[in-house]
């Protein structure tokens, strides 16, 4: 685990930033797209590609690289946009997301993007992908420290392949695996309370033999701990259940799970009409919603 | 005539019966020998797979995953993309049938190197009845981009199908059936990915000429309708496809040229499997007309497997009687 200054700290908070800007771009541009889980796990992928995971984006394939999967696709803005942020490709492509041509297919596709570890979208499998990868690696390798991170929806949880997953995962007690769930408590349908209740996601989580913390998810310092724990951990998988704020970094769009699968321009009229949804957005991102302005502007 | 690399005591009394499950088996333990990375997932089907022969040779090249196929499939893709050649076995209606989605976002869509076997497929998985009986898993399998999909049609040809699939670098499906089956042919007989074998070559004295494109363990079903209908004077030459995908377009070329009538034999729906594949190559180079012999839309059932091989029309009597009625 490293140890995070302050500096650290408020640069990895205004990367996260700036990726939450490029997200807003992104699926302005599409036109398309899931907004709320892209923007609230903005803080995690900042925390993970500019300081947690081992990995080079001049060499995507480096074998001893620490696998970072996506399971929730869905929510891919997120990851192109620190993806390009780290290096792996240019800014500019972001605005081709699910676009004719693109390398950055509406959900992830393997073998379109490297450095892309799997294709997900189909919810849940990302998941037993991550635990195979953990099982493969400690099959070569008992005591490895090259670690593989999932990210999952807590929505995604209502699909029985992830206790199919979970449950592997703890039965072989994969140490080398780190979940982490983006509590958001929204899904297409509604509150995730309304649609399937997942409550207690922590009891349900230990009584499958995994190492189990709660954090706020945008709270970077909490969460890079919580990462540290996890890894130290050795006799079982880990899951970090991170907290979040659906559509955190734009107050307009927060907490509202119309949010979930639509674009700014698309989105709920209550507070933004659609035609100002993108410029608002950024500007709340900007202004970080209007307590300061931007030395540029 | 039966050609040369066929096993001399098939269509005799003395035929040996084995299921070709066992070739499986045995190839997967051959296979790991030659290949550390190969590594095998069961859900709980580990000894009637046969997967057991390689679990015992390998214990720590061995996943039990339990009573979860849709996981075995995508955790397989996992280990595949670290490297590892992974082989999962089930019964074939439970994988692929119902990891399908898996297999093809996981498996298909990631070009991931993961085979796929599927156990106890066609109707003579017997007196477990429907729900037990994949007769589908060709078509859901041969549409997928990426898959390779091969039916051997014995223990021998299982066993160079395994050794054949580690050796090729994506996607396979391997179809097996669980009843012992006889044994049609032999070391010797060439095996390869996209290649199909004539097994019976017609007597071109007669005057009529059948070309009979058989898959998986029917093959031998299919030589015994061929010398039937010898005896009636009716020329059969039998083509044996171990590989639906890549068709070997190569050979239905050729049969074509030479025989008047096709007719397919398969343990599958008619619909969308060996018959859909061969009638899809001829509707759009060489239009001819394809017999199709398989399951007509209906569900298995329960029964002895010879009962139930006779009662859907794929015995030899039954497919000798079905090709006379449609060349005579």
């Amino acid at each position: 685990m490293y140890y995070l200054s302050n500096t650290d700290v408020r640069n990895l908070e205004t990367k996260a930033n700036e990726i939450r800007q490029s997200i807003i771009e992104m699926l302005v541009a599409a036109g398309s797209g899931h907004t709320a889980g892209s923007l609230d796990m903005a803080d995690i992928f900042a925390l993970l590609y500019f300081s947690v995971l081992k990995h080079n984006p001049e060499d995507p394939d480096w074998e001893e690289r620490d696998r970072l999967v996506l399971s929730a696709g869905h929510i891919c803005p997120v990851l192109y946009a620190t993806m390009a942020h780290a290096g792996y490709f240019p800014l500019e492509e972001l605005s081709t997301l699910r676009k004719f041509g693109t390398r950055l297919q509406g959900h992830p596709h393997r073998t379109a993007l490297p450095g892309i570890e799997t294709s997900s979208g189909p919810l849940g499998s990302g998941l037993s992908q991550a635990v195979g990868m953990a099982l493969a690696e400690r099959m070569d390798n008992p005591y490895t420290s090259k670690f593989v991170y999932c990210i999952t929806g807590d929505g995604e949880l209502n699909e029985g392949q992830i206790w199919e997953a979970v449950m592997l995962a703890g039965k072989e007690q994969l140490h080398n695996l780190v979940v982490i769930v983006d509590r958001n408590g929204i899904q297409i349908d509604g509150y995730t309370k309304d649609v399937m209740p997942l409550e207690s996601l922590r009891e349900k989580f230990e009584s499958f033999n995994f190492h189990v913390q709660e954090v706020d998810g945008h709270n970077i310092r909490t969460v890079n701990d919580a990462i540290g724990k996890a890894q130290s951990i050795y006799s079982q998988p880990s899951v970090i259940i991170a907290h979040t704020i659906a559509a955190k970094g734009v107050d307009v769009f927060e907490r509202d799970f119309r949010w979930h699968g639509n674009p700014p321009g698309k989105g709920p009229e209550d507070r933004v009409e659609k035609s100002d949804q993108g410029k608002v957005a950024l500007e709340k991102l900007r202004t970080l919603g209007g307590m300061i302005t931007p030395s540029d502007s | 005539m039966f050609v040369d690399h066929v096993d001399k005591k098939v269509c005799t009394p003395e035929v040996d019966a084995i299921p070709n499950r066992n070739g499986y088996g045995e190839g997967l333990k051959e296979a790991g020998e030659k290949d550390e990375r190969i590594v095998a997932l069961s859900a709980d089907l580990t000894g009637s797979t046969r997967t057991n022969i390689f679990a015992d040779a390998f214990p720590d090249r061995f996943v039990q995953v339990g009573i979860a196929e849709q996981n075995m499939a995508s955790v397989a893709s996992g280990m595949a993309a670290m490297g590892k050649i992974p082989f999962v076995a089930s019964y074939a209606m439970f994988s692929p049938g119902r990891s399908w989605e898996q297999v093809r976002t996981t498996i298909a869509y990631n070009d991931a190197n993961v085979k796929i076997i599927g156990a106890h497929a066609g109707v003579s998985v017997g007196p477990d009845g429907a729900t037990h009986q994949a007769i589908e898993d060709i078509a859901i399998m041969r549409v997928m981009p990426n898959m390779v999909v091969l039916a051997p049609c014995d223990a021998i040809e299982a066993r160079k199908a395994v050794l054949a699939a580690a050796a090729y670098k994506g996607p396979v499906y391997i179809r097996l059936a669980r009843e012992k089956t006889p044994v049609v042919t032999t070391e010797d007989s060439p095996f390869a990915i996209g290649k199909a074998e004539i097994l019976f070559e017609r007597d071109a004295t007669h005057e009529k000429s059948v070309g009979l494109v058989v898959t998986g363990v029917l093959a031998h079903n299919a030589l015994e309708a061929a010398t039937l209908l010898a005896k009636q004077g009716v020329g059969v030459t039998v083509l044996h496809m171990p590989c639906i995908k890549p068709l070997d377009t190569d050979a239905l070329e050729v049969l074509a040229q030479d025989h008047e009538t096709i007719v397919t034999l398969e343990e599958h729906q008619m619909a969308g499997g060996l018959g859909g594949a061969v009638s899809e190559y001829y509707s759009e180079h060489m239009p001819k007309r394809v017999v199709k012999i398989g399951v007509p839309d209906t569900f298995g059932q329960s029964g002895e497997p010879e009962e139930l091989i006779a009662h859907y029309g794929l015995d030899a009597a039954s497919v000798a009687e079905k090709i006379a009625k449609v060349v005579l």
